[in-house]
Order: C-alpha cells, then structure tokens, then sequence
C-alpha cells in the first residue's frame, strides 16, 4: 500500500476512479468521432476548458483595472458592481442583444430579435442609477 | 514516482508563481461555497438534461436525433403523460436553472484560477490523471453552457448538430464531474468548515481578511494577498444578486402568465402584439416550413392509415373533424429550450382516431406533418400517449380555430411531450398494433 502511493501519488481507489471516468470520457470521444461534426465538436471541448481562464478572466481583469478597480474605495464598487452585471447579461445575450442570428430567429419565433438592445441598454441605466442613489444615500448617511 | 523532477525547479515567470495571485477572497472556503451551490444546481441540472432526451421517447420510429449514441442514449422508460407539467418542470429547471448558475460558475472558475498555472504542472501521476480529468469537468461544462445558451438565442453558430453535440458533451462532463465530486468532497467539507458563512455575511470590507492555506498545497490562498476591495460578502452577494437577476429576466418564459412580461432577456417572454385567443409563442410559423393557406385549405385531407402496410382507413376533412366529439383541456406546451405556454385547447382524442382508424389500443402511432422537411416533420408516439385522456388533435385553441402559424387545420397536443412533437399541419397518422 504504502508502495503503490510512493509510485502513484494517491491510493488505489483514487486511480480505480479516474481510469473509470477517463474511459467514459473516451467513449465519448468515440461516439463524438461518429457524428459530422466531430473534430469541431472535440475542438470546441478543449476550447472551452480555455476559454474563462484564457479569454473572458484577462479581458474582465484589464476592464476592471482601467475602472481602477484595486484601489478600496467605496466609489469603485459603485461602479463596478453594475457594471459587472450588466457585463454578465451581455455575455450571456448577446446572441440577442447584437441580434447575431436574426434569420433563426425570425424563423423559430416569427418575430425579429430588435427590442433586446434597448432592454438591455435600459437594464444598463437602471443598474447604474440604483447604485448612484444607493453611493448617494450611504454617503449622506456616513456625513450626517 | 516524484515527477516534479520533469519540469524546471523556478516557475516560468507570470501567473505561474505564487505572488502573482494577489485577491485576498480566493480560497478553500470561497470556492467550496461555489462549489456546494454548483453540485446541487449542477446535479439538478444534468438529471433534467438526461431526462429530456428520454422525453423524446427515442426508441420509437425516427425520434432519436443522436444516431451515433451507443450506450450514451440508453432508453429507460416510456415517457409520462401525467403530470401535464412534467415536461415545463424538466426543460424549466434544465433550461432556466443552468442560465442561473452560470454567474456561479463564472464565479468558481474565476476562483480557481491559479491551479490552471499549478507549478509543476503535476508532482505525480495521480496528479497528471487528476488534471487531465479536470479538462473534461471544465471543458464539457463550459462546452454545455455555451451551447445551451447559444441554442435557447438561435444562434447557430457552432459547427455542429446541437442534439448529439450536447448530449455527448453532456457525458464527457459527467465523467470529469462525478469523480471531481468523488475526490474533493472531503476537502470541500473540511474548507466549509473553517468559516462561519453568518460569520461572512456580516463582515464588512475593512475587516476583510485573506483565507488561512489549509495545507502545503492549497494553492487558492494567496501568498501575498493585496488589501480587499471588496468584501467575501459583497463577492457572494455579487454572485446570488446576478443569479436572482437572470432569473428575474428570464423565467417568465416558462413560468408563463403575468410573468412571462418580465422575462425582459428571454428569447420566449414575448407576445405577437394582438393578444387574441392565437397570440402566444410560435415555433416555427408557417412561413418558415413552406407551410401556406392552399396547402391548409379546402383540399386539406388528415388520413389515417393502418401500418405498416399503409393502407388508408379514412380521409377526414377540417369538418369531418369538427363534427366528431370535442373535447377540451387546459394544458401546457413546453419546449426543450426552456420557454412554455399554457393554454385551453379544443380538438378530438387521438384514442377515438385510432378507433376510427381500426386500431383500438394502438402500439404506436407515427403522424406526419405538412412541413415535409425538418427534424420533426415526423414524430412517432407511444400507446400511451395514444390513449391518453387529454391526447389531442386540437383544431381550435382559447376558442378560437387555430391559426396557420399554431398548426391549423390540425396539430397534435400530447401532455407532458416535448413541444416539437406535438407536431403541427398533421396530414397523415400512422397507427400499428
């Protein structure tokens, strides 16, 4: 025992479940290897095992310290916070709200995706506005 | 085996040396907090994702859009006609429920950011088979959620069949998922354990402080944290506060009703401006399928036909329709893209035309649409959707016909189905013993 953890690193079950979950993955792949599609599918798997910590974490990190986001005060957060989530909404619609696929979409909803930019731009507004009157209300409070 | 001798003793410089990792939030405790709130959600949302492809009942006719499948499609069970909801439960919690834990996912790969940059990349094999795993829980998990919200927008964009893609990608995740589970539990319960989360949420930012290391190789803790900016609590709030945000502005499209207005960035939480007995989503109008008024109108035949020979037992017009018994259902149609509607549909059992076709307790029936082209231009059912009570051929909806775009002269409402098999302009029914 104390001989296969010199040589493996963890004990017997740690490798038994890794084997078994490594397989599964590989059947997988084999199945993925089946489809059309299957090279662009095994590229898309590895590119998006990349994508937060190569891509989407450098360009956040860079916006948040353009806003002079490490320097503690109170104002940033102000900012940051809506900023991050008007930020996230964008990430996640932006198939809409830059209307990347208005064909499709006509086609499936039978309306066209127009009304997402300018909800998402009033989302925006709101955002910002409840955090200037909160930053507003804190900084009379901690004055009075 | 000591396999760090394989790499250079000094880190490259960069994000491969401790310092450069500077956040005073990053640590055991911060992202097992993560983590316990990705495996329940996470687990939700896989088991409902599984499901969904049993709902499609793929054993039957050409349901099955992942022919390659092997053992990855495995066939459990007959889908379930009751509760009628079934279905909007499923595709609510896959769909809406993955959009809500993206902002924690986001927020768990941010957290663990430094181990990507681990130096020595791996100290023994079981650390090198550890991390290659570790490629198929991120990959796969980023894989699913990207392509999920790719398909709910339409955007296409992917190089590939969305169905086979996601499900398969949906098993790669799976093998890297249990075992990361499997072998991080204990960790993860020993980092909870070392803060007080009521402790935490009553921390402001000045009384901040960096996460202790647990042990030699917690990597999370930085070695020379820089002062906070922001406190645990406000990252956490941070996180539940753009989770409760997409789901505001997303779960009306399923939950339906007054709130399907506020569902501001769901591609489905829209109406088509008239608010007549027709006006809720569409998929598919008749203009996107070829579907027209000439092909729907008086020509219009439905025939049933007695399988698998196919000879035709009756050709039913609208109004051949119309004068058999009625009857009505409020029921909701959910689609696999998370979006439902409930509404009160008219229209003839599928039990009594599978009578009138001379095959009573059918086995299966396979209905045919007017659209011709498209993966569900044939949808094959199962007995029991057959004979279910509220099984319809609808031909009027909210009391009204339908319109060319919700399927006239005739669709198919089947409670609990996937919305793209209740199959819409059905010309043809196909009924065998």
């Amino acid at each position: 025992m104390a001989r296969f953890r010199a040589l493996y690193g963890s004990t017997p079950l740690h490798l038994i479940a890794l084997v078994a979950s490594l397989a599964l993955t590989a059947y997988a792949a084999l199945r993925i290897a089946e489809t059309s599609g299957a090279a662009q599918i095994a590229l898309w798997l590895v590119g998006a095992a990349l994508a937060h910590d190569l891509v989407l974490f450098p360009l956040y990190t860079l916006l948040g310290l353009l806003a002079g986001g490490n320097r503690p005060r109170r104002a940033t957060n102000h900012v940051r916070v809506p900023a991050m989530l008007s930020g996230l909404l964008f990430l996640m619609f932006v198939p809409l709200i830059c209307s990347l696929a208005p064909d499709t979409y006509e086609a499936a909803a039978g309306l066209q995706p127009t009304p997402y930019l300018q909800r998402w731009l009033a989302i925006t507004a709101a955002l910002f506005l409840a955090s200037g009157l909160l930053y507003a209300l804190r900084a009379r409070r901690s004055t009075s | 085996m000591e396999l760090s001798r394989l790499f250079p003793a000094t880190p490259p410089p960069g994000p491969f040396r401790g310092g450069f990792w500077r956040s005073p939030l990053r640590g055991r405790w911060l992202t097992s907090t993560f983590a316990l709130v990705l495996l329940v959600g996470v687990t939700v949302v896989a088991l409902t994702g599984f499901l969904s492809y049993a709902a499609y009942n793929p054993r039957l006719g050409s349901n099955d859009l992942t022919s390659t499948k092997g053992l990855l499609g495995f066939y459990l069970f007959d889908w379930p006609t009751r509760p009628a909801w079934l279905y909007q439960l499923n595709q609510g919690l896959h769909v809406i429920g993955g959009l809500v834990l993206t902002p924690v996912l986001l927020a768990k790969l941010w957290s663990v950011i430094p181990k990507l940059f681990s130096w020595p990349p791996f100290r023994s094999p079981a650390q090198a088979l550890e991390r290659l795993s570790l490629l198929a829980l991120v990959g796969g998990a980023v894989f699913l959620f990207v392509t999920g919200i790719m398909n709910i927008a339409y955007w296409y964009a992917f190089p590939f069949s969305f169905y086979p893609g996601h499900l398969y990608g949906a098993w790669v995740f799976t093998a890297g998922f249990v075992v990361h589970v499997a072998i991080k539990l204990p960790t993860m319960r020993r980092a909870l354990r070392t803060r007080r989360l009521v402790d935490e949420l009553r921390m402001p930012i000045d009384q901040t402080r960096p996460e202790e290391r647990m042990d030699e190789e917690d990597e999370l803790a930085p070695v020379a944290p820089r002062e906070a900016t922001l406190s645990r609590r406000g990252l956490l709030g941070l996180v539940a506060g753009s989770s409760a945000l997409v789901f505001v502005l997303t779960a009306g499209q399923t939950l339906g009703g007054p709130f399907r207005s506020m569902a501001l960035l769901a591609p489905r939480g829209r109406s088509y401006g008239d608010g007549g007995p027709n006006d809720f989503q569409v998929n598919k109008p008749a203009a996107a399928v070829g579907v027209t008024a000439e092909n729907t109108g008086a020509s219009y035949r439905l025939e049933l036909v007695v399988g698998p020979d196919g000879s035709v037992a009756q050709s039913l017009s609208r109004e051949d329709l119309l004068g058999l018994r009625q009857y009505t259902y409020e029921l909701p149609i959910a689609c696999v893209e998370g979006w439902s509607t409930t509404q009160t549909w008219t229209g003839v059992r599928l039990r009594d035309l599978a009578m009138l076709a001379g095959v009573p307790g059918a086995a299966e029936m396979t209905a045919e649409s007017l659209q011709g082209e498209g993966d569900f231009a044939t949808t094959t059912f199962s007995a029991d959707q057959v004979d279910a009570e509220k099984s319809l051929l609808a031909l009027r909806v909210n009391d009204a016909d339908l319109s060319l775009d919700h399927g006239f002269p005739a669709r198919i409402i089947v409670p609990a189905a996937p919305g793209v098999h209740c199959t819409k302009w059905v010309s043809r029914m196909t009924f065998v013993t």
